[in-house]
C-alpha cells in the first residue's frame, strides 16, 4: 500500500534532468539562457493529437545561438492528412526520424533547467507533457513564458494588431516570414519576437528574473 | 548541426563576398556556426581596445556604424562585414562599432573561417583589397583623393614586341645580321646565359661600323654592340618612352621583368612602335576628321576613339580630361558633318546661324553613343523670308542628323533635334520660347529647361549663342520663383539609397532589379550643379565637373561639399563608361548582382553628398513649404 506514495522508478535521463531542475536560476534575465522553441503537430488537441516535429534554439543576452539549436523529426503512426499541407511534413519524409521516447530525452537534455519560451506556450508544453504521459514520466519543470502574453504586457494596448498570432506578431516587427510552419523556422522567428520583446521589457523594468517570470494574470490576484 | 535556419543563413551569405568564394561545404560549416545577434539603437559591438571576440560580423538587417575617434567612418548595411580587420590583425579593436538603426548580426566563428581561408587564394585577395578599400574610405580627405590622381600615368602604356630576336656574346656580327634578315627585324638583343640583355645592334650598328669598313663581319658581336642597354619594366608609358629615345638619340628600348638590365628580356619597344600608338592618339584622330570627306570615315573614326576612351580608362586617367577629349572629337564631327552638308546644299546659308549641343553633349559628360539631341538658332529675319530660311536650315539639319546617326549617335525618339520644325528657330523665337518655359513654370517646362539650359555652340555664330544667354539670364533675375521649380525638379530623386541600406533599384519594366545609375544618381548632381550656378547669374560653364569646380571658388564656405561632389560625379562617369564600354550599351542600368564589393563601397561613397547637396537646395530654395 507504501507503494502508491513511493517514486517510482524513474530512467536516469529524468533523473538527471530532474536534478538540475533543482539548481536555482539567474537572478537577472541578461544572465539567463532561454529556449524558445515550436512544436509542429498533426492538430490541436494534446490528448489525441502527436508531435510532427520540435524545433528549438538557445538564447541568451540577446543573441540566438543558432549553432545549438535543435530540429527533431518524429516517427508518426497516425498520419492526419488534413495537416499535411500547412507544415509540409509527411509521413516519412527524409529526415531522420525518431521515436517519441528518443525525441523527449533529447528534448530533455538540450532544455536542461533553461527557461522556455514559446508563442502560445501552453499549447506547446502540454503536448510535450502529453508525450511524458505517454512514456509515464511527469511533467516539465521548466519555467515558461508565452511571447503573446509579453507582448500584451509590453506593447500598449491602442497599437496592438487585430490578432496575436506569430504572423501578425512577426509583421508588427519587421521580421521575415521565412520558413514559417517549419518547427524550426517558427521558433527562430518567435525567438526574435521574444528578444525584441524582453529588450523592450528591460527597459521599462527591473532586470530581475523573477519580475520577468510573474504573469500578469497572478500579479493581479495578489 | 545543421538545420533550417543555418540554411537560412548559408542562403544569405552566399550572395556576398568573400563567402561567394567558398565551396558551399566550407560556408556551410561556418553557416552552422553562425549566431544571431539582435542589437537595439546605439547598442555597442564593441568599443575602441576591446580585446578580441571570438567572432567577426555580417549585419542582416539595420545598419552597424564604426567609429574612430566619435567619428562615423563607415556604415555597414546589409551584407557589409565589420570586426575583420582586428581578426586578421590579431589585435586589439580600433574601431568602435554600434548600431546606427535597431540591428540584426550574425556573428560568425574567427577561428573557424581563418582555418577554412587558409588556402583559399580569392578569399585572401578579397580580404587585402577590402582591407585597402575601407581604409581610402576611412581617410575620405580630398588630399587621399588627389595623391590617387597625381600617381596616375600621364599616357597611355606602351605596347612592346615579344619575342625578342637574341644571341649570346659568342655570335659574329655576320651572324647577328643573318639572324635580323631572316627574322625581318633591325635589332638584335646579346644576351647571357640567363637571359639578361649585355648589348644591342640595331641597323645603324652595321650602317655605322661594318658597311663603313670599321669592323669586320666576321668579329664577335660585343665589339660592336652598344652597351649598357636602355632598359625599362613593361609600365613605361609611351610618353617616357619616347622621351627617352630622344634624349639618347636612340631607336630601341629594353623591356625586362623588373625593368634593369639583371632581369629577363620581355621584349622591345620601337621608335615604329610608338608611330603606331601615335597614330591612335586623339591629337591625330582630331586632324584627321578635320580633313575627313565623307560619313562613313568619320564613323571609323569615331569607333577607333572608343578604344582609346576604353585604354585611358583602364590606365585611369582622370575622367574630366577624357570627357573633355570626347567631346573636343564629337563636336569636330558635327562641325565637319555641318561644313560637309553646306557644301552639298544648292547655295550658301542665307543668314548667321548657330548649331547647338544639348543635354549630355553639351555639358560634355557624353563618352559613349547616345542619343544625340542638338537644336539650331538662326539669325532674325524679315517676314516674307522667314519661311524660305527656316526651310532652308531645317533640309540643312536633317541631313546633318542623319549624318550624326550614320557616326553612331541615334536620332532622339523624342525628336530634341534641329531638324525638328519646334526646335529650328529664330533668336527671337528662342528668346520668347526660353522667356515662356521660365515665366511659365510647369513640370514640362522644366524638363525642357534641364535638357535645353545645357546648350553649347558647335558651330557657327557666336554673338547669337550670347543674346540668348544673355536674355535667358535677364528671365531668369525676373522671375526667380522659376530656381524653386527647378529645385524641386533637381530633388526629384531621391538619394539612392536609403539609409545607405540597400541600393533602390527599379521595381518595374525592362530594367526590373537594376540600378538606374543615370536617373538616380547623375542626375542630381547634374541638376544640383545647373540649379546652383543659375542662382549665381551664370549659365557657363556647362559641364557638371565644372560647374562645381566654380560653385567652389564661388562659395569657399561650401568648398568641401562641392569638391566631393565633383569627385562623385567624377567616379560615376568613370563607372557608367566602363559599364557601357563592357556591355556595349548606354551603361544606364547597372546589374548589382555583378557589382564587386569594392564597386559597391566605391559607388556608396559616391552617393554621399548627393543627400547633402539636395539638403542645401531644400533649405536654400525654401523647398519644404512647397514639397
Amino acid at each position: 500500500m507504501f507503494k502508491w506514495f513511493q517514486h517510482k522508478e524513474y530512467p536516469d535521463f529524468w533523473k538527471d534532468y530532474q536534478a538540475i531542475n533543482k539548481l536555482p536560476l539567474p537572478h537577472s534575465i541578461n544572465e539567463t539562457t532561454f529556449i524558445v522553441f515550436d512544436t509542429e503537430t498533426t492538430g490541436l488537441q494534446p490528448k489525441t493529437d502527436k508531435i510532427l516535429s520540435i524545433g528549438a534554439f538557445k538564447v541568451k543576452n540577446k543573441t540566438i545561438f543558432t549553432s545549438e539549436g535543435l530540429e527533431l523529426y518524429l516517427q508518426q503512426e497516425h498520419f492526419k492528412r488534413e495537416s499535411a499541407p500547412i507544415h509540409g511534413l509527411r509521413k516519412s519524409g527524409n529526415e531522420t526520424r525518431l521515436t517519441e521516447s528518443d525525441a523527449i530525452q533529447k528534448f530533455l537534455k538540450f532544455i536542461e533547467n533553461s527557461v522556455l519560451v514559446a508563442h502560445h506556450v501552453a499549447f506547446d508544453m502540454a503536448m510535450i507533457n502529453a508525450a511524458l504521459e505517454r512514456l509515464n514520466l511527469p511533467k516539465l519543470k521548466n519555467k515558461c513564458i508565452d511571447t503573446a502574453q509579453l507582448f500584451e504586457r509590453v506593447i500598449p494596448l491602442n497599437r496592438h494588431p487585430k490578432n496575436l498570432g506569430l504572423d501578425h506578431l512577426a509583421n508588427f516587427f519587421g521580421i521575415a516570414l521565412h520558413d514559417r510552419h517549419t518547427a524550426n523556422g517558427d521558433a527562430y522567428i518567435t525567438a526574435l519576437i521574444f528578444i525584441k520583446l524582453y529588450t523592450n521589457y528591460i527597459q521599462h523594468n527591473s532586470s530581475r528574473l523573477s519580475d520577468f517570470l510573474k504573469s500578469r494574470k497572478r500579479a493581479g490576484l495578489l | 548541426m545543421s538545420n533550417t535556419i543555418s540554411q537560412r543563413i548559408f542562403d544569405f551569405l552566399k550572395d556576398f563576398p568573400p563567402f561567394n568564394l567558398l565551396g558551399s561545404e566550407d560556408l556551410m560549416t561556418v553557416a552552422t556556426k553562425c549566431e544571431v545577434k539582435y542589437l537595439e539603437l546605439n547598442e555597442l559591438v564593441f568599443n575602441y581596445n576591446d580585446i578580441l571576440h571570438p567572432y567577426f560580423y555580417v549585419v542582416k538587417d539595420g545598419a552597424v556604424g564604426l567609429y574612430r575617434n566619435e567619428q562615423l567612418v563607415d556604415h555597414c548595411d546589409e551584407g557589409d562585414i565589420f570586426g575583420i580587420r582586428a581578426i586578421l590583425r590579431n589585435d586589439v579593436y580600433r574601431l568602435k562599432a554600434s548600431a546606427i538603426e535597431e540591428s540584426i548580426i550574425y556573428a560568425l566563428p574567427a577561428s573557424e573561417f581563418l582555418r577554412i581561408i587558409q588556402d583559399n587564394i580569392d578569399v585572401h585577395k578579397y580580404l587585402a583589397t577590402t582591407f585597402a578599400s575601407n581604409l581610402a574610405i576611412e581617410g575620405n580627405h580630398p588630399d587621399l583623393i588627389e595623391i590617387k590622381d597625381f600617381n596616375i600615368p600621364n599616357f597611355q602604356k606602351v605596347s612592346y614586341s615579344a619575342p625578342v630576336i637574341t644571341c649570346s656574346a659568342a655570335h659574329s656580327v655576320a651572324e647577328a645580321a643573318k639572324l635580323m634578315t631572316v627574322h625581318k627585324v633591325g635589332s638584335v638583343i646579346i644576351t647571357n646565359a640567363q637571359n639578361h640583355p649585355l648589348g644591342i645592334i640595331t641597323d645603324k650598328d652595321l650602317r655605322s661600323k661594318i658597311a663603313t669598313g670599321f669592323f669586320k663581319i666576321n668579329e664577335p658581336v660585343t665589339t660592336i654592340m652598344s652597351k649598357p642597354v636602355y632598359t625599362f619594366s613593361a609600365h613605361i608609358s609611351a610618353l617616357e618612352s619616347q622621351m627617352t629615345m630622344l634624349e639618347n638619340d636612340i631607336s630601341h628600348l629594353c623591356i625586362t621583368a623588373d625593368g634593369t638590365n639583371k632581369s629577363e628580356v620581355l621584349g622591345i619597344v620601337t621608335a615604329h612602335d610608338l608611330v603606331v600608338i601615335n597614330s591612335n592618339n586623339p591629337a591625330v584622330l582630331l586632324k584627321q576628321i578635320k580633313r575627313s570627306n565623307s560619313i562613313e570615315e568619320m564613323a571609323g573614326i569615331r569607333l577607333k576613339l572608343q578604344l582609346i576612351i576604353e585604354n585611358y580608362l583602364n590606365s585611369n586617367i582622370p575622367i574630366d580630361f577624357i570627357s573633355g577629349m570626347v567631346s573636343s572629337i564629337n563636336n569636330n564631327i558635327t562641325k565637319r558633318l555641318i561644313e560637309l552638308t553646306i557644301t552639298n546644299m544648292p547655295e550658301q546659308p542665307p543668314t548667321a546661324f548657330t548649331w547647338l549641343a544639348l543635354g549630355s553633349q553639351g555639358r560634355e559628360e557624353q563618352l559613349l553613343f547616345t542619343d544625340q539631341d542638338n537644336a539650331l538658332i538662326f539669325e532674325d529675319v524679315p517676314k516674307v523670308e522667314y519661311q524660305r530660311v527656316k526651310t532652308y536650315f531645317l533640309e540643312m539639319a536633317q541631313q546633318v542628323n542623319k549624318g550624326l546617326a550614320i557616326v553612331g549617335f541615334e536620332e532622339c525618339p523624342a525628336k530634341m533635334m534641329a531638324s525638328n520644325a519646334q526646335w529650328c528657330l529664330s533668336l527671337s523665337e528662342w528668346q520668347a520660347q526660353f522667356k515662356n518655359w521660365i515665366t511659365q513654370p510647369s513640370e514640362a517646362s522644366v524638363m525642357m529647361c534641364t535638357i535645353f539650359f545645357d546648350f553649347k555652340r558647335i558651330y557657327g555664330d557666336e554673338v547669337l549663342e550670347q543674346q540668348l544667354s544673355e536674355s535667358i539670364q535677364k528671365s531668369v533675375n525676373q522671375f526667380d520663383i522659376f530656381l524653386n521649380y527647378l529645385g524641386l525638379n533637381a530633388l526629384q530623386n531621391p538619394p539612392p539609397l536609403s539609409f545607405f541600406r540597400k541600393f533602390i533599384v527599379e521595381d518595374s519594366g525592362a530594367h526590373h532589379d537594376q540600378f538606374d545609375i543615370k536617373a538616380r544618381a547623375m542626375m542630381p548632381l547634374v541638376d544640383a550643379a545647373r540649379l546652383l550656378v543659375l542662382e549665381k547669374g551664370v549659365n557657363d560653364p556647362k559641364s557638371t565637373i565644372k560647374r562645381f569646380e566654380l560653385l567652389a571658388t564661388l562659395e569657399p564656405q561650401n568648398e568641401v561639399l562641392y569638391q566631393s561632389c565633383k569627385e562623385a560625379f567624377k567616379t560615376l562617369l568613370t563607372f557608367r563608361t566602363l559599364e557601357g564600354l563592357k556591355n556595349n550599351d548606354s551603361g544606364r542600368f547597372v546589374n548589382l548582382e555583378f557589382l564587386s564589393k569594392s564597386n559597391r563601397l566605391e559607388l556608396k561613397q559616391a552617393f554621399k553628398p548627393i543627400k547633402e547637396i539636395q539638403n542645401v537646395i531644400q533649405i536654400r530654395f525654401k523647398l519644404a513649404q512647397i514639397m
